[in-house]
């Protein structure tokens, strides 16, 4: 397994994760507050030990491979880059997609001859299985809202492309690299 | 000269920094303990890859075996060698005790939404099976929150990994 395809799983995770904590605090229910805040937090745990991965193989270290990359250089899906607050039925649509998609990835992660990737794999699958729960039971609850089906097909196109970076992302890398730009040496 | 048993005496006293009702023994996360002369190596695992509890974990154990005068060496293990099932009898005891409903064992299949949805865990309070799944997430990743229909009271479910 090279470590360009752990980069792409973990790019997805980092900024999904990111992308989710911008509803902590104003996701429209107390419960997908929690919901969406304990999510990013599991997304981006999974980019910490996929970075910490790839680091050793690439001889850095998981910090610089999250943050001290310029933002071309990013190998995370379009779906993910999107920035979707205030759209609560898009972000369920984005939601499903790509629990949908990770879950494949996952399953071939798992398959993986590397045994440490198999097992990271299998552990982070453990934890998604919630993930893709609380997307199912959304995806039930507006299975008949228009909106929600129109952003479903909309969105399912963009998860396979990785070489696209949509102007809002470039936002998102320097909020996201801010800390680690300005403070020399500060670590995860 | 320390031994193993000594470690694990020492590390059953270090309570879970989420959940301080159990150790991180009670809590299985700690895979194995190795003495080589004064050096000790222990191998942990997460509950969940995003604990923010993790380094807090790692420094108590840190210091636990350096007071006992040895080297301590602690590494954290992100395979899938933890479940839920591995915490001790002793350790759901104490969870419900506190209320907290303990884990569900682990099926073949993982855990389904049907079975979150179903009326299968008890009230940690009064032991009614008459629970409602109320959020899948909770106050840490490792929690969903569930009401007791029964005693009408909200309780904390240890999520089934």
């Amino acid at each position: 397994m090279s470590a360009q395809l752990l980069l792409e799983v973990a790019d997805d995770e980092l900024i999904l994760g990111w992308r989710n904590s911008e509803w902590t605090g104003i996701a429209p229910m107390l419960e997908e507050d929690v919901a969406f805040s304990s999510i990013a937090q599991n997304e981006i745990g999974h980019a910490r030990a996929l970075y910490e991965l790839a680091a050793r193989e690439l001889g850095t270290t998981a910090d610089e491979l999250a943050f001290d990359r310029p933002p071309d250089e990013y190998r995370c899906s379009k779906l993910v880059q999107l920035r979707l607050v205030p759209d609560w039925a898009r972000t369920i649509a984005r939601h499903v997609v790509y629990e949908r998609a990770d879950q494949v990835r996952l399953e071939a992660l798992k398959a993986s001859d590397d045994l440490e990737i198999a097992g990271l794999a299998a552990k982070i699958d453990r934890e998604e299985a919630y993930h893709r729960m609380h997307a199912q039971m959304w995806a039930e609850r507006l299975a008949e809202e228009p909106h929600f089906t129109a952003a479903l097909a909309q969105l399912e196109p963009l998860v396979g492309v990785r070489d696209e970076h949509v102007p809002e992302f470039g936002e998102l890398w320097e909020e996201m690299t801010e800390v680690r730009r300005s403070v020399a040496g500060a670590t995860w | 000269m320390v031994t193993a048993d000594q470690v694990w005496e020492a590390l059953a006293e270090i309570p879970d920094p989420e959940i301080p009702v159990i150790s991180l023994v009670d809590l299985g996360v700690i895979r194995s303990v190795d003495v080589s002369g004064n050096q000790v190596q222990v191998e942990f695992t997460p509950t969940f890859l995003g604990c923010p509890a993790l380094e807090v974990m790692h420094d108590a154990m840190t210091e636990r075996i350096a007071a006992l005068g040895a080297e301590p060496d602690v590494r954290v293990i992100t395979d899938d060698s933890w479940s839920t099932d591995r915490i001790t009898p002793e350790g759901r005891e104490k969870l419900r005790g506190s209320g907290f409903a303990p884990p569900a064992p682990r099926t073949n299949d993982g855990v389904q939404l049907v079975q979150l949805q179903s009326n299968a865990f008890r009230c940690p309070y009064c032991g009614s099976r008459d629970t409602a799944l109320e959020n899948i997430f909770g106050p840490t990743p490792c929690r969903s929150v569930r009401y007791c229909r029964s005693c009408r009271q909200p309780f904390e479910q240890f999520k089934t990994i």
